[in-house]
């Protein structure tokens, strides 16, 4: 038996130099396996007496014990060595920039009039289209400006005929929203519009956003509200807003719309005009068959380049129009 | 209009600075552009006289003059043609600061010495005019300030009027809304009738009394039209914008400037015959004071003699009838043309004058015989003259008639959105010129006077009240009125996911102009005609889009100029058709795509987008929408004869996919392989509501197959005819390869199929699965020609 002491003495070491699990479980085989050299000590139990052999046996259960828990505790630092090991092994550069395709961007008028829409829709109104080749009726006529006025000289139209133009404002789209249906009406209408003139301040194409609400019970202070709290909410600042009268044959009374713009030099407010507004003119009413005793409506338009720029910094309207895609990629 | 604040002070002197008069006023809806000082910053200018002049030893065009400056006399080299011995002229002596900061020392101009400088206008700021000294009027009081005689503390203020405000294009207008917005009194000259000296009338007909419902004549006999305008008269026309003429035109212009009245004078012996105000006939011709020619129009309404026609009623007057200095009588012209009449007639000509502007907004109708009589006696001051009767000749049917208009508290109250007490409505109103003719029950009977033709209606006595109550002292309140939610189809997607979309695959959104380049739309869309603009800004916008691709391919060029290889465009907009009678304006969707499908990158590789890469993206937009359109081989002129899709919805077309043609490409000088697709918004973006079906428990089977066909064959035959015989359990039929080689033989093509098959109730048996699969085998082979590959 003093054999087995050292068979145990020799598996343990082996155990210790095993350097892989193949190798360890060799080691295994050779000592512990049917035909190992530890467990061919029990055939040496049938030469010893009744007596003798449980104690025998138990001694070389429990040297087969040993062995085994040195190669199980062996297994399981060779494991998590290999585990570590692959682990090291497939380690990548996180910081290497990842694959697929980029983002793009919408254009920053867009974006300016989804703004726009986001907060209107939120208050109610709809949003409204009409044609960009419209006829003189509902550019001018039904909005109270016929052929002789000389507003017709401020707005610089391009015409097709002397019927048919490029709509020079998206005004046009509140006629034929109320000539289609019955007040009230709560409605906005983004859209391009035309006028004839380029220059560093001009593009001859330009993007508006017209909004009317025609309602029994309306006032002109309930157009300060809401023109207020858009353009607050449109700079995200508790801006001072003024209203300055004006004139739009469309609308009376009528205001132009100024915001708080930084100071001047001498400390007082700069302003900055921002929109045009104003009650609905009883004209364009009758134009669009609704009684203007019992209802009453006010009408707002700005201008979505002039909002876009004041809002993104951006100091040259033509841009808007180059898509230089170094210009796009800055409002994605 | 620019105007003197002093000359308004004149008028209406409120006790506030000039910038809080000019907030004032921009806040009563008289927008104020811009101010400028009346002259340039200087000091140390007094009233100079020369006392002689003499001729410089070194220099022909230097004088040697001895100026007073009141107390002493000191010698001053002056270049000044128009130096001479009595003169009074603005002196900047030794210490004076000129604008510029220009300092006056003592110095020796060709060897003489020179303590001072003799000014012109232009060296003090006052205008541009440099051609010699500035004459001063011969009693102003020597050494006195020529900043404090001149009265030079004063600034020129713009008002940008609106078109409806004709009432305030005067001092008095401006100064009448001054005296309202400060409830101060506003002073006015006298205007007292100039008594006749002699009978002779002009003889005046008007035969177009439509156009001309008024017109005043009156002759000024014996002038001396040598005399010039008073210096007070030709400042104040300065600090307003006009230039001094001659005493004639400035008087009218100083009448139109104060009261609002265009004028006219005519040279009366070049009249021949008598005054006629009628319409152009067609072919006249005129010379016009600019020394223009026009050929008059139809339409036009002339101030004729009995041959031949002397002005452009309301626009300006020829060169022929103008007067001279030589001119000895006068006709002076009063008139009100009919607004309407004169619309547009400017322009028509190029012109816009000072006149036209008024006339064409409104000219108070019942001022004429004011401004008649004040521009009589402020010319006999100037240039003497024998005044005449007043001829008036009206047509009482066509002078505009005066309104009446009612406004009612309640309607006011409700519009503004607050009361406003009545007698503070009643001071508004009179202080505007408006009288309260009556009070009714609710509210005021108002007359409108002749200088507001803007005001027919309640509103417009609304807008007055309101806009000098002050907008800004109005309330604020949010709108009651409640609409319920508007119904929103589900089924139905808005543009701007569409735009999200694109924006996540890569694409940038552009916005390009909706009117092109005909040469590029030609190319891009050579079969379709654009709508031609009649006043194109230029040639190269001039036509009306038919497609977007012209805008698009037109930023990618603009791109590819500026080093940016990978561009990736979307667009949404119109597209305009004539349709016969009709313009069919067609909201699309397009899009181009040139360089790397994706970024380059270690990852990503370089390479280049093709057709099936944009129309995967296509398709996977047909699946947000949820709608099927099918991709049909098809032919179009801008596009590559190989590589063009027609997509079709339901037998509906819906749009173009493909490449774009490299003949075409070359044309527009684009570079790389540019894959463009255009779709018409409104047939996509209606798709469907999802419906659940029952998720089926039962395996699905996976059968696969490799044939060879001919390369003519689409593959969607293949798919069409693979579908018919596969039966109704197929769920799924991909093509998993695509190959052609030399060894499948000319014109031919191999595809792997993948089918799957699943039955929602049971497991499929390997029978049935074999026997479609066999049956869709057999009908490749009869139907497409297509062989099984080994």
């Amino acid at each position: 038996m003093e054999n087995l002491e050292q068979l145990v003495q020799d598996g343990l070491a082996a155990v210790e130099s095993a350097d892989s699990l193949q190798a360890l479980d060799q080691i295994r085989v050779e000592y512990l396996g049917k035909k190992g050299v530890i467990t061919q000590q029990a055939k040496t139990l049938g030469k010893l007496s009744a007596d003798e052999r449980p104690a025998a046996g138990q001694k070389i259960n429990e040297a087969k014990g040993q062995v085994e828990e040195a190669i199980n505790a062996r297994r399981i630092d060779l494991e998590r060595a290999a585990i570590e090991q692959k682990l090291a092994s497939e380690s990548i550069d996180v910081t290497l920039p990842g694959r697929g395709q980029d983002l793009g961007g919408l254009h920053p008028v867009t974006r300016t009039l989804q703004r726009i829409e986001h907060f209107f829709a939120r208050a109610g109104y709809t949003v409204e289209q009409g044609p960009e080749i419209e006829d003189d009726y509902h550019n001018f006529e039904a909005l109270n400006i016929p052929g002789h006025h000389p507003a017709r000289a401020m707005h610089d139209t391009f015409y097709f005929n002397p019927g048919t133009l490029l709509r020079t404002h998206t005004s046009p789209v509140q006629i034929r929203t109320m000539e289609a249906g019955k007040p009230p009406f709560r409605m906005i209408c983004p859209g391009r519009v035309y006028r004839c003139d380029s220059d560093m301040t001009h593009t001859p194409m330009f993007h508006q956003v017209e909004g009317l609400l025609v309602e029994k019970n309306v006032s002109f202070a309930d157009l300060k509200s809401t023109v207020e709290e858009f353009l607050r909410v449109f700079f995200e600042r508790d801006l001072q807003v003024r209203f300055r009268p004006s004139y739009f044959p469309f609308t009376e009374p009528s205001a132009e719309v100024d915001i708080e713009w930084g100071r001047e030099a001498d400390g007082s407010i700069k302003w900055l005009e921002v929109m045009g507004c104003g009650m609905v003119h009883p004209k364009v009413f009758e134009y669009c068959g609704i009684d203007a005793e019992e209802y009453r409506g006010f009408a707002f338009g700005l201008g979505v380049e002039r909002l876009a720029m004041l809002r993104y910094g951006v100091n040259d309207l033509r841009m808007f129009f180059e898509n230089d895609l170094r210009f796009l990629r800055q409002f994605r | 209009m620019k105007f003197s604040e002093q000359w308004l002070r004149e008028w209406v002197n409120p006790q506030i600075g000039t910038q809080e008069l000019m907030d004032q006023i921009t806040m009563a809806g008289l927008e104020v552009d811009g101010f400028e000082p009346v002259a340039g910053q200087f000091s140390g200018v007094i009233v100079g006289e020369v006392q002689s002049v003499g001729p410089h030893p070194d220099a022909d065009k230097l004088r040697v003059c001895q100026v007073s400056d009141g107390t002493s006399e000191v010698q001053v080299v002056c270049g000044a043609p128009n130096v001479r011995e009595g003169m009074k002229v603005p002196f900047a002596v030794v210490g004076a600061t000129l604008p510029g900061d220009f300092k006056i020392k003592k110095a020796k101009l060709r060897g003489q010495p020179s303590e001072g400088m003799l000014c012109s206008e232009s060296e003090l700021g006052l205008s541009d005019n440099h051609d010699g000294l500035m004459e001063l009027p011969a009693d102003a009081p020597v050494g006195q300030d020529v900043a404090d005689y001149l009265k030079l503390n004063d600034v020129t203020i713009d008002v940008d009027l609106t078109p409806n405000r004709a009432d305030c294009l005067s001092i008095k207008g401006i100064a009448r809304e001054v005296g309202v917005l400060n409830s101060m009194l506003v002073n006015s000259p006298a205007i007292e009738p100039v008594e006749s000296v002699h009978s002779e009338v002009p003889d005046i007909r008007v035969e177009a009394p439509a156009g001309c419902p008024r017109y005043l004549g009156r002759i000024l006999r014996n002038v001396n039209l040598q005399a010039e305008s008073p210096l007070w008269m030709q400042e104040k026309l300065r600090r307003s914008g006009i230039r001094s003429i001659d005493a004639a035109v400035d008087v009218t212009n100083y009448v139109m400037l104060e009261l609002g009245q265009p004028m006219h004078a005519f040279d009366r012996d070049e009249i021949q015959g008598g005054i006629v105000v009628r319409m152009a006939r067609i072919g006249e011709k005129l010379v016009l004071l600019d020394g223009q020619e026009v050929e008059l129009t139809q339409g036009t309404l002339v101030i004729a003699d009995h041959e031949k026609p002397i002005a452009i009623a309301g626009v300006m007057g020829g060169e022929h009838s103008g007067v001279s200095p030589k001119t000895r009588d006068l006709v002076l012209e009063s008139a009100y043309f009919d607004p309407i009449t004169l619309a547009g007639k400017a322009r028509h000509y190029g012109l816009h004058t000072d006149a036209s502007h008024r006339f064409e907004r409104g000219v108070d109708y019942k001022l004429a015989r004011d401004a008649m009589e004040r521009a009589t006696s402020l010319l006999m001051d100037i240039v003497g003259g024998e005044p005449g009767e007043i001829v008036e000749v009206a047509s009482d049917e066509d002078i505009p008639e005066d309104r009446v208009v009612d406004l009612r508290a309640r309607r006011l109250n409700d519009v503004l959105g607050m009361e406003i007490d009545r007698t503070t409505v009643e001071e508004i109103l009179t202080r505007l010129g408006l009288r309260v003719e009556k009070l009714l029950k609710d509210g005021w009977r108002v007359s409108v006077p002749s200088f507001r033709p803007d005001i027919s209606i309640e509103e417009d006595l609304i807008e007055e009240v309101g806009r000098i109550y002050g907008y800004n002292n109005l309330p604020v309140t949010e709108p009651t009125g409640s609409l319920g939610l508007r119904p929103e189809e589900e089924a139905v997607r808005p543009v701007s996911a569409i735009r999200n979309f694109f924006v996540d695959h890569g694409y940038q959104e552009a916005v390009t102009y909706s009117f092109v380049d005909p040469k590029v739309q030609q190319l891009v869309d050579p079969d379709r005609q654009g709508i031609a603009l009649a006043n194109p800004i230029s040639s190269d916008l001039s036509v009306m889009r038919t497609s977007l691709w012209s805008g698009l391919l037109k930023t990618v060029a603009y791109n590819q100029n500026r080093q940016q290889p990978r561009i990736r465009l979307f667009e949404t907009g119109l597209r305009f058709l004539q349709e016969g009678e009709r313009i069919d304006q067609q909201p699309m969707l397009a899009g181009v795509v040139v360089g790397n499908q994706y970024p380059e990158n270690w990852a990503n590789g370089r390479r280049t987008a093709d057709f099936f890469d944009v129309k995967g993206e296509l398709e996977s937009l047909f699946r947000l929408l949820g709608i099927e359109v099918q991709f049909i081989g098809s032919k179009h002129p801008a596009l590559h004869p190989g590589q063009t899709a027609e997509l079709m919805r339901d037998g509906e077309h819906v749009g173009w996919l493909g490449t774009l043609h490299p003949q075409v490409q070359k044309n527009l000088e684009l570079n790389g392989t540019i894959l463009m697709f255009e779709l018409f918004l409104n047939s996509i973006v209606s798709g469907y509501v999802p419906n659940f079906k029952e998720i089926s428990k039962f395996p699905e089977v996976r059968r696969d197959l490799a044939i060879i066909i001919g390369s003519d064959v689409a593959f969607a035959d293949v798919e069409r005819v693979a579908k018919k015989h596969a039966g109704e359990r197929l769920t799924a039929l991909r093509a998993f390869d695509v190959y052609e080689g030399e060894s499948l033989g000319e014109g031919n093509r191999s595809l792997a199929l993948s089918l799957f098959w699943q039955h929602s109730e049971r497991t499929l048996n390997e029978d049935e699965v074999h026997t479609l699969f066999n049956g869709v085998i057999d009908a490749l082979k009869e139907e497409l020609g297509a062989t099984l590959r080994s």
